[in-house]
């Protein structure tokens, strides 16, 4: 209590800002609700179904969360997409049905992420070219050499590594639990390090930053080191759940786009330097939960691609609206 | 930092070329050596009627580029004005001379709605322009019913695809090359010899000292959309006429433009841009990929390339930029 008096009152006001993802994910369940009872599906309102619906979206919020950290830089990772196809057929061929060879496959799949990540950090940050162009370039460049050696699904997974996608604790598929794992330690870092505000530092004002001694070079690495290390962890998923990797998986689910959207959608911001994981999750939320509302629905899937773009649009414009800053 | 290079020993230097012809020139050299017949015109007219579209395209984009956003949206633009070409015509010959216009006017709505997106909604033109770009492709999908019917008729194809005969000294000239030079020449002037251009610039520059020096940033922002959107339309017309009706028609053109740009020494995040360089990146894109398909290169490896190329061109941008102090 008594620490209550001590502290001077806080701002003031309701920090629109900070609660924007909440707001917009209520909305989006309300919908849920409402179009489920609508319809007369109330099957759809369970806790398990819940679940599943959530565990559709596991690869994508693992993708989203490593893309928070670049994004939060101000920099942007598009190669996540075809780093994701590269890292499931690395596992499944590495494996190749063998439960032996799931630690090297795993070690494989990590060290390709990191390696990625790395060059990317470095061209960003060394060589100073943009990092729309740079992830760009790596997309194509990994693209590029990933179809010129499988057009097809390549190696087995395991069963046992098939766990990672299909195992349950209690109600609780264990991607899902993974997921909530990795977010936990995400905000840790962002929230409870030096890393993390060096981070949210360099993002707001990278010149600053670098005048009050921090490293700016080593953070804008590093952040791409962990999203490409995130989207290899995706990779490992997709692989487990589909059982063997092909090379059109990443791109398919057009993991670059949306995970960055999702970001956005959760209010980081683009520019960098605000935002952070449980915003992102609140993306992800929204978007698996827009996707059920259009099955339960029954909305015609080209109709569907419409709606989605408005609403992705419609959902950043929420907020950005009320910026008086002129985006790029 | 600007005083070391003093003005004279500047004036006395020869005029700076933008290192995108030195490639594009190279580029061009290799091609004839792999392959004589290319000084022939139908060897380089084949050439420039193929790279007319992205030529265009990459005019356009190098507006929104040096205003300092980014426009993904053009690519499915393109499949959509295919796609509703062949849906509004309807095999009908005589309807090409409404459907143009029709097409014209989509593509400035696009780019208008964008540019209301970016300056009232103040949402990042990358998000914008991409959220465009998927209910573009949903709308050219649901338009089609998924598989698009019919053909497009030939008065409609005669700008992608016609050759304009009996022409001194080249024997032959395609039609997409005149409407490719008329287009660039207009966007050209229009960028450098006109106050829209300079606003484009210094909005791409400094925002904010543009709007304190009387630039209607707004109206600019959404002219350079527009003219995006306008580019779009007419590639798509294009490439209607040589490519001919399916849904995937303009699937990786944005990016192929804002590449085209890039190579052309526009600077992403605004401030600097080229109409005749982005034309140059284009013709330089479009040859890479002739050279490829020469040396019998597959698909992966063009890939490949394309991204090495990407990176390094920016990188060598970077560094002259660094050296040169600006």
């Amino acid at each position: 209590m008594s620490i209550a008096e001590d502290t001077p009152p806080r701002k003031a006001g309701f920090r629109f800002e900070r609660w924007a993802p909440l707001i917009l994910l209520g909305g989006a369940f309300a919908i849920y609700v409402v179009v489920a009872v609508a319809t007369g599906q109330t099957q759809y309102l369970t806790f398990e179904n819940l679940i599943a619906i959530l565990s559709r979206s596991i690869a994508l919020g693992i993708t989203a969360i490593g893309q928070t950290f670049v994004i939060l830089v101000a920099s942007i990772d598009l190669s996540v997409a075809s780093l994701i196809s590269a890292t499931a057929v690395l596992a499944s061929v590495v494996m190749d049905g063998s439960p032996a060879m799931i630690v090297p496959a795993v070690l494989a799949a990590l060290v390709l992420g990191g390696v990625v990540g790395l060059t990317n950090g470095v061209v960003v940050s060394g060589l100073k070219v943009n990092p729309l162009i740079a992830t760009l370039g790596m997309s194509l460049i990994i693209q590029g050499a990933l179809s010129a050696f499988v057009s097809n699904f390549a190696g087995e997974v395991p069963v046992e590594f098939q766990i990672f996608a299909y195992g349950e604790v209690g109600p609780f598929p264990v991607a899902l639990l993974f997921l909530t794992a990795m977010a936990v330690i995400g905000w840790a870092v962002l929230k409870y390090t030096k890393f993390g505000s060096d981070m949210y530092a360099v993002g707001g004002n990278d010149e600053a930053a670098r005048f009050a001694g921090i490293k700016t070079g080593r953070i804008v690495v590093l952040s791409h080191v962990i999203c490409s290390v995130c989207a290899a962890i995706a990779g490992l998923y997709l692989a487990s759940r589909l059982r063997s990797g092909a090379p059109w998986i990443g791109s398919d689910g057009v993991y670059d786009l949306e995970s960055i959207a999702v970001v956005v959608i959760g209010g980081t911001v683009l520019a960098g330097g605000r935002g952070g994981i449980w915003g992102t999750m609140a993306g992800m939320l929204i978007f698996s939960l827009i996707d059920s509302v259009f099955n339960i629905a029954g909305v015609d899937s080209f109709a569907k691609q419409v709606l989605r773009g408005i609403i992705i649009v419609a959902a950043v414009a929420f907020y950005a609206i009320r910026s008086k800053r002129i985006v790029a | 930092m600007t005083d070391r290079t003093d003005a004279p020993r500047d004036k006395r230097r020869l005029p700076q070329i933008n290192p995108v012809w030195f490639l594009l020139a190279a580029l061009i050299v290799a091609i004839i050596f792999m392959n004589p017949g290319f000084v022939e015109p139908t060897g380089y007219m084949n050439f420039l009627k193929r790279a007319a579209p992205l030529a265009i395209l990459a005019a356009g984009q190098v507006y929104v580029i040096t205003s300092g956003g980014f426009d993904l949206s053009v690519g499915s633009l393109i499949t959509l004005v295919v796609v509703g070409s062949s849906m509004l015509t309807n095999n009908d010959p005589t309807a090409t001379y409404w459907v143009i216009p029709v097409m014209l006017g989509i593509g400035l709505g696009v780019g208008l709605v964008n540019g209301l997106v970016v300056c009232v909604l103040r949402v990042p033109s990358l998000i914008a322009t991409l959220g465009m770009m998927i209910t573009l492709n949903g709308l050219a999908f649901l338009w089609s019913g998924g598989a698009p019917r019919g053909y497009l008729p030939d008065t409609f194809r005669f700008f992608g695809r016609e050759l304009i005969r009996d022409v001194p000294l080249v024997r032959f000239i395609p039609v997409s090359v005149i409407v490719l030079i008329v287009v660039v020449g207009l966007l050209a002037w229009l960028m450098h010899r006109t106050n829209l251009g300079r606003h484009v610039h210094a909005i791409g520059d400094n925002p904010i000292a543009a709007r304190l020096a009387g630039v209607a940033v707004n109206r600019v922002r959404i002219t350079a959309f527009m003219i995006s959107g306008l580019s779009g339309a007419l590639a798509g017309i294009l490439l209607g006429g040589f490519a001919g009706v399916s849904t995937d028609v303009g699937t990786g053109y944005e990016l192929q433009a804002i590449t085209a740009a890039v190579l052309g020494g526009a600077q992403l995040l605004g401030g600097r841009g080229s109409v005749p360089a982005a034309v140059g990146g284009a013709l330089a894109l479009t040859a890479i990929f002739t050279l490829l398909n020469f040396l019998g290169l597959p698909q992966p490896v063009r890939q490949v390339v394309q991204g090495l190329i990407l990176i390094a061109a920016v990188a060598l941008a970077m560094h002259r930029r660094k050296q040169t102090g600006t």
